[in-house]
This record gives structure tokens, C-alpha cells and sequence, in this order.
């Protein structure tokens, strides 16, 4: 794949490596550096495995001063350094460098502290999303961006991507929930950004950090903010005939000046995955369900609910169902929530798109999605957080078939332009990586691009960490440039580009 | 007036850029007492104004810099909605830049977030006079960096802001604000007490001797929480909230220096004399006090807070809390990757750029 060329020279020789693996022993026990082929195959990808690349080490440090001291070998000897949390990344970000080291966070699984009093929680960076839920529940209080992949990705990777959730059109991303970070930099430096107070003083590094993709430092403690968990949540099913008035509807709750904690949609292929995977009674056959849930005090839900259900129907949902109790609340999100791997059963792989729209555009996007799908003759499942605009469409493919994955990037790549064009964006919250390095030649100028190596070089010189990725070279865009306007004024998107 | 001033004022920096001339960026002139005293020409942004995006039923405004706060709050009002972190005016002419670009947010901040939460893109002049745009106008963005976020509190020193887009939210539909008398250590205890429970407060004080409570929300929230909570109802609430976000209030007009200390909420009542007035559950502590700078800082330090000189009238002091070397050191190259030869309000956030 042409994407994986765009990495450091490197002049790297075998005696390099023996000194290296020496430099780490002496860092870390001999079993947490891998370097035999065998140990470094499951490194080779992150959740995008079609970008894959054996890292030359791989590194598993427990301590913070291991991870100074491996940043301080790395750095004097000029050495890339990818860090890893879970590797469920879906953009290729913790995509190895083939004369680096692979930094995985994995044993940093501690909860180190709770403060009930100011409700925050200060955790290692390879503690699993959900863990920390589970740790404070009984407390009455929750960590609220709640990724789909929430039972395996580590809070550290959550920062690295600012990961949302389908809680996040109410609560924000991981940039809304997170307080204060400990940062080891590329020369192996401790700092902290953010506060346990509500800000900290000068620029605001916390926010900066939060979705750089392991390019500015590495993250080696998270505080995180706790909510109280909601006196009640319910969730509404709407069922839809037709696509575009789901698509009204998605706009005319927040319209009606409710925040639904959760508005979530599916089409018709993704019901059907979902159904036959998970068995939870959707409607199999609408053309469309949204997923609306209210949560707050108990008289707050019932009243939101009455809302929202006129607001479905006038809308021309043909069925609104509401949980009978919070079992069935569970299973209809649990429906969602498994779209992914229940989609990925109806091909032999998917790739899963990213853009965000502004809302009113949802129906004329969906609609173009659906002629390429037709065009590229490549079925697309579409499973979205609907509230804020994010889409992921999953196009199946088989990539055994010659030329099919080629075709598909195609695709995708196409469906990113569209969203940049109605004046979105190529990434709502999987990130850049290695995947979308040539949209962002679409999203953005030279002049910005720029400004954006300024800032990483701030904090990264050289261009050790993570090299290659999230922001594409002015030389690589230049390339590609004479086939691209910026800022969505491609005068005929009917044209080819690629 | 809906000027569109962008390749004038990216003029006017590349021409100071070319004298090394340093610009003081003025929107309103409503903050001139917020950071270090401002040095250089006037680089003047309050023409460029003006709503340019509204759909409220996308929850997003996108608006130019030099617009009047008070025009972005009217034209939100009109459809019901509202700038969630209720950010303070300090005087008539104050902008949605000057807003943005001091990070400013009032009583609702611990309940609903700060400025920095609800920004989705800027667009900015940068030190080179180069006119970019990040982010947008999406809830979800995290192509490239979160330049637009980084702007926040950043006081103009890393770029002249142009435009602004905000998440902005419905208006509730009720709120009401609660009176008791409590001491301030008691009302530390209560205002974390509720904030860890799923109560709809949306601000919340304590003036020395009483504990201030506003619930917003769904009517039957507000009548349960108002049973939780106690305390007498307060006649025209939204007066009240309003002199405490404009330091009208009383507790303000006690003489100089101001210090804003910024803290954990539930941290206890602080060992430093003066006069203390609380918000944002405890996060948020103005303090009347002639302690030396050095040891309040000492003080609100070892709590794992930072303490700004918000009022002064010693222009020259350190204004915003010092930061470790290697912090500072840091910043130092943030700001010079933005504005490689310090034009842009230099010094104002610290002396050192
Ligand atoms: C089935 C499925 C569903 C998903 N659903 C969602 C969803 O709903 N919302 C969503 O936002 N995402 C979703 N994702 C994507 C993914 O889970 C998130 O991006 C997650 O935050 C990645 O975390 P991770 O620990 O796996 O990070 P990794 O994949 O290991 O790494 C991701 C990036 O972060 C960097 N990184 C990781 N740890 C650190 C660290 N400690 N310091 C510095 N950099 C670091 C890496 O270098 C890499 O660039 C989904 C993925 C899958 C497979």
C-alpha cells in the first residue's frame, strides 16, 4: 500500500538493533523486550488490519521512569518510538515503524486513585475504558465517553484519539471529561498538563494532547472527571420507512430543545447484522431505526419522553418503542453496540469510514453514500452516532479479491471528500493515522499543514514519535495537490480524483 | 456591520512581521486590566464583525471575532438557546474574541463547561500573517491538531482570532436559584456532596455567609432537587448570578488585589487571610487579599491549584500563575511555532514571550 512509504529515512543496521535490545535490557526485564518475529506478529496492526508492519522491538515497560529511560535511549540514538495502548485503533495509528520501537502501554493497568469528593479518578494509561466505570460504580458515578469498543481500549489510546462514544452528543468526548495528564516527552521528560482544579494556567496543553495520536508525548497518567451516574435512562426506538425522515428526525428532537444523551442511527443492513448477531428485536426490514436516549431525574425522563415520542411520530416513524424495563434498555443497546463486529460477519472484512457532516446534510450525504455503494458495486452498512453528524459508513469487501481492498479505499476516500465538502470533516473521532493521511491534504491547506509541523516540532524536533502519521508532508500533499481544491470547493465532484 | 476584515488585518501583520514591530490586539478594550500590560501598536479587531453561520438546529454559531458579545447572546436568545458557559462581559463592548481569546466562562462553567469545551474552529492570523482555518463547524472533529481549543485562554499570543464557531445549546426550561446560610467550609462540603449526585445544578456560590444553589432543568427536576437541597427561593435569581459573573457584586467592590485561585472543588477552606468568595462548587475562589504573592501561591500550589492576579493595580507583577521550567520552556516553543518573532501580544501571559 503506497501510504506506508512515508516514513523516516532510515540507515539502520543489525548491529543498531543488538546495541538497542542491550540499551532496553537494561532498562526493563528481558521477557518485556520482543524482537523474534513470532513475538512481534501481534503488534504488526492495530483494529485497521490492513495496514500492517512488523516494528523492529517491541517494549512493555511498568513504570514511568522506564518509559523516561527508554524515551532517552530512543531519543539519543535517533530512534522512532510508536506508542500502543490496546491497538484498537481504527485508523492505523499504532501502526509500527519498521526501524522503531513499538512502546505498549499494556501494563500500565492500574487505577491509582479515587477522589469521591471532587469526583475524579487518577488511572495508569493502559487501564481498559470500561474498568474505570466499573471501579466507581458502586460510588454512584461513571466515566461517560463510552466507546464501542469500550470493553477493550485503554483510556491512554481514548486521549491519544479524543474518543467519543454514543453518550457524547450529552457529555462530550474524551477532551470534555479529561482533567490532567502526565506526559513523558520524546527526550524523556515528566510533565504534567492540565489540573485537578477545572483549568491550569497558560496555554492549554490538555486540550492540545488530547486526539494528537501519540505525536507530541507520551501519555503515562490520566486523571479523568466522574460523572454521577443518572437517576434513570430510557431509550426510544423509532422505526422508519425511509432513511431521509429518520434523518428529519435526528434534528427536530434537538430541535425541540432536548439533548437526548444518546441518538444513534441504522440502516437497513446494519439492523439486519445487528439482529442476527445480537437477537434483540429490531425491526428487521425498516429502512432505518434512530436510538434515542433521555436520562436525568425520573419526571425529567417520563416528560422527555412523551417529547421525543411525538416528536418520532410527527415525523413519520411507522412503530416508537420504549424498554419496558432496564433489561430490555440494555439489550437495545447492545444492538448497537455490537454493529461493528455483527457488520463484519456479512463479509470477509469492512472498512469503517469516520466523517462528521453538519446534521442537515444526513439525507443527501446517506443517498450519495448509497449511489457509490451502487457505482463501486461495494455493499455499505451505515451505523452512526446520528446527533452529532458523525458517520460511519462500513463498506464490505473481501480482500482476497484482486483489487477489491484498492476499490474500497476508493470508495472511502470518496465518502471523506463528500463530508469535507458539505463542510465536514474526513475524522470525527477515529483520527487521522496512517489511513487518512491523504485527506487531510483535502481538508487542509499547505499554510495550516505547516502551521500544524510547527506545532509538532515544539514538541518533537526531530519527528521521532509516531513518524508518517496524522499529518501528511507538504511534499506528499503536493503530489496529490494538483488533484484537490481546498476547503470543499471542488468545482465538478462528479470528476474523478483519483 | 458585517465587515469581513481578514486580508486587511493579515496585512497589517505581515507589515509589522516585516518591521519586528510587536501588535496589541484590541477587541472591546473591556480586559485590558486581565494579564500583563499589553505593549506595541494597536492592531484594532472590533470591525471585524458579524454572525456568519446560524442554524439552531444544529447547535452551532459560527460568528467573527470583533462581534459584541451582547449581539451573539440576543440572536441566540431569539431561538431559545444560549452560550452554555455564560462567559462574564466586563464591560458593554466586549467581544466574542476577547472572550475566547482570555478563556473566559461564568457561573454554569463547573456544571455545563468552560469556553474551551464549546469551541469547534477557529480561524486565525498567525505570527506570519498567514490566514488558517481549524476545526469547524461539526460536534466531532480530530483531523489534525486542536489548534482552535489551544487559542482559548491564550490571551492573542499565539494568533489574531477571525472567526469563531461555538456549540451552543437550547436554553433550560426552568431555573430557580436557592438561598441558606452555611459557612463557607459547610457549603465546600454540600456543593460536592450534590455534584456527585444526579441533581440539576447549574451554578452554584457562597458570599461569606451564605450558600447560593441554581437549578435549571425540566420543571418536576427542579421541584425534587429544591426539596433535596432546602434553602429559601431567591426573587429574580438571574440578576443575581449576573452582578456575581460581572463582579458587580458587592464582595468586587472591596479594594485590590483580586486574586483568582483556581482549586480541586472539595479542597477546604484555604490558610490565607483575606476575603473569599466561592463559585463553581469550590473550584473557583476570588480572594481580597494582601498576602504576599509568593506564599498565596505557596498555598493554592500544594492544593494542586494555580492563582492568577485577576485585578491589580500594579500592571507589572506576575499576573498569571509561574510555571515549572520545563513547562515554560515548552510553551516558549508553542507560542514561537505560531509566531516565530513574538509580534503578537508579546508578554502579555507571561514575560517571557
Ligand atoms: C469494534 C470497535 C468499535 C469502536 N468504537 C469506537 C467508538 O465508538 N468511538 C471511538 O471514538 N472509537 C471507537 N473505536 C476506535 C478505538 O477503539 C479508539 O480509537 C480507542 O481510543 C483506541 O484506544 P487503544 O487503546 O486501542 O489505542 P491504540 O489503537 O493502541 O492507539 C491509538 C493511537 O493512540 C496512540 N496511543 C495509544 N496509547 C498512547 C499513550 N499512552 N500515549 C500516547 N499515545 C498513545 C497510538 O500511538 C495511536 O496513534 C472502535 C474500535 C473498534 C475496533
Amino acid at each position: 500500500m503506497s501510504v506506508i512509504e512515508d516514513v523516516l529515512e532510515s540507515n539502520a543496521t543489525s548491529n543498531d538493533k543488538l546495541a538497542l535490545l542491550d540499551a532496553l535490557r537494561a532498562i526493563v526485564p528481558e521477557q518485556a523486550v520482543l524482537h523474534e518475529e513470532e513475538d512481534l506478529r501481534p503488534y504488526e496492526c492495530d483494529g485497521l488490519s490492513a495496514y500492517r508492519r512488523l516494528p523492529w522491538v517491541v517494549v512493555l515497560p511498568e513504570r514511568v521512569e522506564q518509559v523516561q529511560a527508554i524515551m532517552r535511549v530512543c531519543h539519543q540514538r535517533n530512534i522512532p518510538v510508536v506508542a500502543r495502548g490496546a491497538g484498537t485503533g481504527l485508523s492505523g495509528g499504532a501502526l509500527p515503524h519498521e526501524h522503531g520501537v513499538l512502546l505498549s502501554l499494556a501494563k500500565f493497568t492500574s487505577i491509582l486513585n479515587i477522589d469521591v469528593a471532587n469526583r475524579s479518578a487518577r488511572v495508569q494509561p493502559g487501564v481498559r475504558n470500561l474498568a474505570i466505570s466499573q471501579a466507581v460504580a458502586s460510588l454512584g458515578l461513571y466515566y461517560a465517553p463510552d466507546p464501542s469498543s469500550q470493553i477493550a481500549c485503554s483510556i491512554g489510546g481514548n486521549v491519544a484519539e479524543n474518543s467519543g462514544g454514543v453518550h457524547c452528543l450529552k457529555y462530550g468526548l474524551t477532551v470534555h471529561n479529561v482533567l490532567k495528564l502526565d506526559i513523558v516527552t520524546v527526550e524523556g521528560e515528566l510533565i504534567t498538563v492540565g489540573s485537578d482544579a477545572l483549568d491550569s494556567a497558560g496555554y492549554d496543553l490538555l486540550a492540545l494532547f488530547n486526539g494528537s495520536e501519540g505525536m507530541l508525548g507520551v501519555i503515562v497518567e490520566v486523571t479523568v472527571k466522574l460523572l454521577p451516574i443518572p437517576e434513570r435512562a430510557q431509550v426510544l426506538l423509532g422505526v422508519f420507512d425511509d432513511v431521509e425522515k429518520a434523518g428529519t428526525a435526528v434534528g427536530e428532537i434537538i430541535a425541540a430543545g432536548i439533548i437526548p444523551a444518546g441518538l444513534e442511527m441504522m440502516d437497513t443492513l446494519a439492523i439486519q447484522a445487528a439482529e442476527d448477531f445480537a437477537h434483540v428485536g429490531y425491526p428487521v426490514g425498516a429502512a432505518a431505526i434512530l436510538l434515542c436516549e433521555v436520562d436525568g431525574t425520573n419526571e425529567e425522563v417520563s416528560e422527555h419522553v412523551m417529547h421525543v415520542r411525538e416528536v418520532l411520530c410527527a415525523c413519520g416513524a411507522t412503530e416508537v418503542r420504549t424498554a419496558r424495563d432496564e433489561q430490555e434498555r440494555i439489550m437495545m443497546w447492545k444492538g448497537r453496540k455490537s454493529a461493528f463486529p455483527a457488520v463484519g460477519r456479512l463479509a470477509p472484512d469492512y472498512y469503517c469510514m469516520d466523517g462528521t457532516i453538519p446534521r442537515r446534510h444526513l439525507a443527501q450525504v446517506l443517498k450519495r453514500i448509497n449511489e457509490l455503494s451502487r457505482e463501486y458495486n461495494l455493499p455499505v452498512a451505515n451505523v452512526f452516532h446520528a446527533g452529532d453528524g458523525n458517520l460511519h459508513p462500513l463498506i464490505l469487501y473481501d480482500a482476497n479479491q484482486p483489487g477489491e481492498l484498492a476499490r474500497t479505499e476508493e470508495m472511502g476516500g470518496k465518502i471523506l471528500e463528500l463530508c469535507v465538502q458539505v463542510g465536514g470533516t474526513i475524522t470525527g473521532e477515529h483520527g487521522v493515522g496512517m489511513e487518512k493521511i491523504d485527506q487531510m491534504c483535502v481538508q487542509f491547506a499547505q499554510a495550516e499543514l505547516g502551521q500544524f509541523h510547527a506545532l509538532k516540532a515544539a514538541f518533537d524536533p526531530r519527528g521521532l514519535l509516531n513518524p508518517g502519521k496524522a499529518v501528511p508532508t507538504l511534499h506528499r500533499c503536493a503530489e496529490l495537490g494538483a488533484m484537490h481544491v481546498h476547503h470543499g470547493q471542488l468545482p465538478f465532484p462528479e470528476l474523478e480524483r483519483f | 456591520m458585517h465587515n469581513d476584515l481578514t486580508s486587511q488585518l493579515a496585512a497589517q501583520v505581515r507589515d509589522a512581521l516585516a518591521r519586528a514591530a510587536p501588535l496589541r490586539i484590541v477587541g472591546g478594550g473591556t480586559k485590558p486590566f486581565l494579564g500583563r500590560e499589553g505593549a506595541g501598536e494597536a492592531l484594532e479587531v472590533s470591525g471585524h464583525r458579524g454572525i456568519v453561520n446560524y442554524h439552531p438546529a444544529e447547535l452551532v454559531l459560527s460568528a467573527r471575532a470583533g462581534t459584541p458579545l451582547a449581539e451573539v447572546e440576543a440572536v441566540l436568545a431569539e431561538q431559545g438557546q444560549m452560550l452554555p458557559f455564560e462567559p462574564p462581559h466586563y464591560g458593554d463592548r466586549a467581544t466574542l474574541g476577547g472572550t475566547i481569546a482570555c478563556g473566559l466562562s461564568g457561573p454554569a462553567r463547573a456544571y455545563r463547561g468552560a469556553a474551551r469545551d464549546f469551541v469547534l474552529g477557529v480561524s486565525l492570523i498567525n505570527g506570519r500573517g498567514e490566514a488558517l482555518r481549524f476545526g469547524g463547524e461539526v460536534m466531532k472533529n480530530v483531523a489534525g491538531y486542536d489548534v482552535s481549543r489551544l487559542q482559548v485562554g491564550a490571551m492573542g499570543t499565539l494568533g489574531v482570532l477571525l472567526d469563531i464557531s461555538l456549540k451552543v445549546l437550547p436554553c433550560t426550561a426552568r431555573q430557580l436559584t436557592l438561598v441558606q446560610e452555611r459557612d463557607a467550609q459547610e457549603s465546600i462540603t454540600l456543593m460536592n456532596e450534590w455534584a456527585g449526585r444526579p441533581l440539576p445544578l447549574s451554578a452554584t456560590c457562597h458570599d461569606g455567609a451564605r450558600l447560593y444553589v441554581r437549578l435549571s432543568g425540566a420543571e418536576s427536576a427542579i421541584n425534587a432537587a429544591h426539596q433535596r437541597i432546602g434553602g429559601e427561593l431567591l426573587n429574580d435569581g438571574a440578576a443575581f448570578w449576573r452582578r456575581v459573573s460581572e463582579q458587580q457584586h458587592d464582595f468586587f467592590q472591596q479594594g485590590r488585589p483580586l486574586w483568582r485561585m483556581s482549586l480541586p472543588a472539595a479542597t477546604p477552606v484555604l490558610d490565607v487571610a483575606g476575603l473569599c468568595f466561592m463559585e463553581w462548587g469550590g473550584a473557583q475562589r476570588w480572594m481580597v487579599s494582601d498576602v504576599p504573592a509568593e506564599q498565596l501561591r505557596r498555598v493554592v500550589t500544594e492544593h494542586g491549584g494555580h492563582a492568577t492576579l485577576f485585578r491589580a493595580d500594579e500592571q507589572s507583577a506576575v499576573r498569571f500563575h509561574p510555571l515549572p521550567a520545563a513547562l515554560l520552556a515548552l510553551q516558549a516553543r508553542v507560542k514561537a511555532a505560531f509566531d516565530p518573532k513574538g509580534i503578537l501580544n508579546p508578554g502579555r501571559l507571561y514575560a517571557e514571550f
